[in-house]
């Protein structure tokens, strides 16, 4: 495999990977954006594992095989039962409706292209054309979470936001330290198993996952 | 091998496992009393020895402790300035820690005194801690040992809201302080050695900085405001009033006695160590804030019903004349008048001493009455010098002290003073000829207001009769309160008649700030005559004086006691009417009236008078009803705006929380967008 072939799956797949953040953004149903979800990270995991082939980085591997196992099964496990759990058919309310948040979604990628464009001139790495892409998820999770008001969605915008990230550090410095990578997978693990406990309260408290409730718990003046 | 530094260290070994020992005998309260006071009383002992040890051969002598952050080790440094307050601080902090076992027993069975136990060791460690300091990081964290300690020991009694808000107020205040003397030591260390490396932080560097003569002044002021609100110079007092009436009371007279003294340390250290060069108009500044303290300082605790409030006021007061001696002490040295300095400068540091000796008696004997009578309200006491007569006679002793009267200290430290002003027509600027004069009228003004506020003081709580209920469970406080009162009381004595030894002793201070010496004027005539200049100008001598009255009281005892007849006792305050009852006695609010209606522009005065009539006729008064409150003016002016204001933007600011998740992130989302656009 050429670094450029290399370089061109990469930008394929970040293309899907964009693709499924704004499939996040325009899905109404919970099934469906636990699915686009689960695709993020299959996405993730592959252009994780093709990096560490073409930058000789061994921890890529493994790092592509954690995304893998916590992005790609756990954690869209642990949200399917937890929509089991909780009852969850309705389809997803927004506070702004779709189309909408789609030209939002487009001008957040155009911002990002522009911010990134000194970087890229700059970077010698073969990822150095999806720095723009992995900043525009991260953006557009960001953007999920403050347009949905299940509490389930903004879990998976957040989640989708930390993808983002991951592939920001991946594509701009070829991932982080090892260490670092398996804290921050722990951590997803740790907030999804925190986020689960929440809702449980939020669902006993207000009989209800709509966040917007919560602007009850505010003090009254 | 003992050493003035083996010595301080042990001290303060002792006290941090003081407050080990006091989380492990958190269970006996009563052992947690017998052993963590003597302890500590132990341990300011060692101190006050190591203290007399340094300024008697004028030690000066510095340690690195590796001890802090990476890079920034601890500097320690004895100097016969820092030997001074060692001396000030073992002396009361022993005295009171002896106090302290009597008044902390007390609260046994009422409620948990570990946390009294632990931060009043904490509280002593900071303060000795503070004065040892030779970095400005050690001393910093000293400072805010000190602070927090006593914070905690404000809010001991936290149940009452009153405390609680008093110990806020003293904790904000405290900090804005910080605040500034921290801003006033990166400034200083910045001129050391640039702002770019951290090596400025000792105050060795320090010394050697050159100042461009604005930035100097910048750096002056900044930390003359930190310890000023330490210290409670008006207008920043108004946490001094309010902390420490609600603080117990051996905390109350560390507190004033020697923790606002560290104030007055921090201000000389800054000043004539570190800055060194200054121009007049800075001693011009602290002496007219000084004076303004001690004269509006005096005229408040005139007004106060509250006996410790009154003492709190006082304490402002007695900051005031300290700054005065400072304050003058600063222009003469300007002036290149090195005796002239010394003198003001030996007053300044003499009162300092003084009132910490006869402020900590008089809280202590507040204390005590509070002890026996749970009151704190003088319109609620009288006569106690019938049932407490060890307490009266001992807080009359620290009344005379503080309204300066021989042959006590307070005369002495005063007396020295006024010869400092009167020397000033020597000062080659007309301007200071002309204002000086003045200020030492406006500081007898407040000398005489002080001797009416304890004639007040004591009138009103210890003689007369009993205003109260339940008189019979009155009684004497036991030995220790009565010994921690004694040492003080004997101090105070020994301060007023052997003032020449004194003076020899702390004579290094001066000289090794400002050039001058007193020891050989002052003392040409040996110890019983104190010559601050030269004798023709003014002498005063203690033990003659001393002797006079002595015969005087003994004169008029024997006359009295001679005759034949026996003394008659009538009933007290009868002044010939029958029926007298202890409602129809002179009241402390009576007493400051006068006051009142000279200086009333100082005041916020309210005034109620409301009377029921019988049969609807103004000619037939069935009741009538009197109601005064008297704030202090400074609340309103400076405080409320600052009170208003920060609810005003809290108000503003609380609009921002909507409450709904999507709206915050809206927020965070914006700020990112907004950061990225401009930090591109």
């Amino acid at each position: 495999m050429s670094v450029s072939f290399a370089a061109q799956l990469n930008s394929v797949l970040a293309a899907l990977i964009l693709l499924t953040a704004f499939g996040l953004l325009a899905q109404r149903r919970i099934y469906g954006l636990l699915h686009l979800f689960a695709w993020q990270g299959v996405f993730l995991s592959i252009s994780t594992a093709v990096v560490g082939y073409v930058a000789g980085q061994q921890h890529l591997y493994i790092s592509s095989i954690l995304t893998l196992a916590i992005k790609v099964i756990v954690l869209p496990y642990i949200l399917h039962i937890l929509i089991i759990r909780l009852q969850i058919h309705k389809e997803v309310e927004t506070v702004i409706n779709i189309p909408t948040t789609m030209l939002i979604g487009i001008a957040l990628v155009i911002f990002s292209y522009h911010l990134t464009s000194p970087i890229r001139e700059l970077s010698t790495l073969v990822t150095r054309s999806t720095i723009s892409v992995a900043l525009a998820t991260v953006m557009l999770g960001l953007l999920m979470m403050i347009t949905r008001k299940h509490a389930v969605t903004q879990i998976i915008g957040f989640l989708a936001m930390e993808n983002g990230l991951f592939f920001a550090a991946t594509s701009a410095t070829y991932g982080m330290p090892l260490v670092v990578e398996l804290g921050v997978a722990l951590d997803i693990l740790i907030a999804a198993f925190i986020f689960g406990i929440f809702f449980f309260h939020i669902r006993t408290t207000f009989e209800s996952l709509d966040v917007e409730q919560m602007a009850r718990l505010k003090e009254e003046d | 091998m003992i050493s003035p530094f083996t010595l301080i260290t042990t001290s303060l070994y002792i006290f941090f496992s003081v407050v080990i020992l006091s989380l492990l005998f958190s269970r006996n309260q009563r052992l947690l009393v017998y052993s963590v006071f003597p302890l500590t009383s132990f341990a300011s002992l060692l101190a006050l020895i190591a203290g007399i040890w340094i300024v008697q051969y004028g030690i000066t002598e510095s340690w690195i402790i590796l001890m802090g952050l990476p890079d920034l080790p601890f500097h320690i440094r004895l100097d016969p300035l820092s030997g001074f307050f060692l001396t000030l601080i073992g002396a009361l902090g022993f005295i009171v820690s002896v106090y302290s076992i009597g008044y902390v027993k007390a609260f046994i069975g009422h409620r948990p005194v570990t946390s009294l136990a632990i931060f009043y060791s904490l509280f002593l460690a900071g303060m000795f801690m503070v004065v040892l300091a030779d970095d400005a990081f050690f001393f910093l964290i000293s400072w805010e040992v000190m602070a927090a300690a006593s914070y905690f020991l404000v809010m001991f009694e936290d149940e009452r809201t009153e405390n609680r808000r008093a110990a806020f107020l003293y904790l904000v205040i405290a900090h804005i302080g910080a605040i500034a003397i921290l801003l006033s030591f990166g400034l200083m260390a910045g001129f050391a050695t640039g702002f770019e490396s951290f090596n400025g932080y000792t105050f060795d560097a320090m010394r050697h900085a050159s100042f461009p003569p604005h930035w100097a002044a910048v750096t002056f002021f900044l930390a003359f405001f930190g310890f000023a609100a330490k210290a409670g110079v008006i207008p920043l007092h108004v946490w001094l009033p309010e902390a420490h009436p609600v603080a117990p009371s051996n905390v109350s007279a560390l507190m004033s006695g020697i923790m606002l003294k560290t104030a007055i340390y921090g201000i000389i250290r800054v000043t004539f160590d570190l800055i060194r060069d200054f121009p007049w108009w800075w001693g011009a500044v602290v002496m007219i804030l000084g004076l303004v303290s001690a004269l509006l300082g005096i005229l408040f605790a005139l007004q106060q019903q509250d006996l410790k409030k009154l003492l709190a006021y006082s304490s402002v007061e007695n900051i005031g004349i300290i700054l005065v001696g400072i304050g003058l002490s600063m222009t003469f040295a300007s002036f290149h008048s090195p005796v002239l300095s010394a003198l003001a400068l030996t007053a300044g540091l003499y009162h300092t001493f003084n009132h910490a000796m006869f402020k900590g008696l008089l809280f202590m004997g507040a204390g005590a009455v509070l002890h026996a009578t749970h009151e704190r309200n003088m319109e609620g006491m009288g006569g106690l010098i019938h049932r407490m007569p060890w307490t009266s006679a001992l807080f009359l002793i620290g009344c005379i002290s503080i309204s300066a009267l021989p042959p006590f200290n307070g005369f002495v430290s005063e007396w020295l003073m006024f010869q400092a002003f009167l020397l000033s027509p020597a000062l080659p600027s007309t301007l200071l000829n002309f204002l000086i004069p003045m200020g030492a009228a406006l500081l007898a003004l407040a000398a005489a207001l002080a001797a009416m506020c304890f004639v007040k003081a004591f009138g009103v709580t210890f003689l007369g009769q009993w205003r109260g209920q339940h008189h019979s469970e009155i009684h004497e406080v036991d030995w220790f309160m009565r010994i921690g009162m004694g040492m003080t009381a004997i101090a105070c004595l020994c301060l007023g008649i052997f003032p020449t030894a004194m003076i020899r002793w702390m004579d290094v201070i001066a000289a090794g700030f400002v050039g001058g010496e007193l020891s050989e004027s002052a003392g040409a005539f040996g110890w019983i005559w104190l010559t601050p200049i030269s004798h023709e100008r003014a002498s005063y001598s203690g033990p003659i004086v001393l002797l006079g009255l002595v015969g005087i009281v003994a004169l008029a005892f024997l006359l009295l006691h001679a005759r034949r007849k026996t003394i008659h006792r009538g009933p007290l305050w009868d002044c010939g009417f029958e029926k007298v009852t202890p409602r129809m006695q002179y009241t402390a609010t009576a007493f400051s009236m006068p006051v009142r209606r000279i200086f009333g522009f100082y005041f916020h005065i309210r005034e109620r008078k409301e009377s029921k009539h019988l049969l609807d006729h103004k000619a037939f008064i069935k009741s009538i009803r009197y109601t005064l409150k008297t704030r202090d003016r400074f609340w309103g002016w400076l405080y409320q705006p600052v009170v208003d204001a920060s609810f005003w933007i809290s108000r503003k600011t609380g609009k921002l929380q909507k409450g709904r998740i999507q709206v915050y992130l809206i927020y965070s989302f914006a700020t990112i967008i907004l950061l990225l656009v401009l930090l591109r």
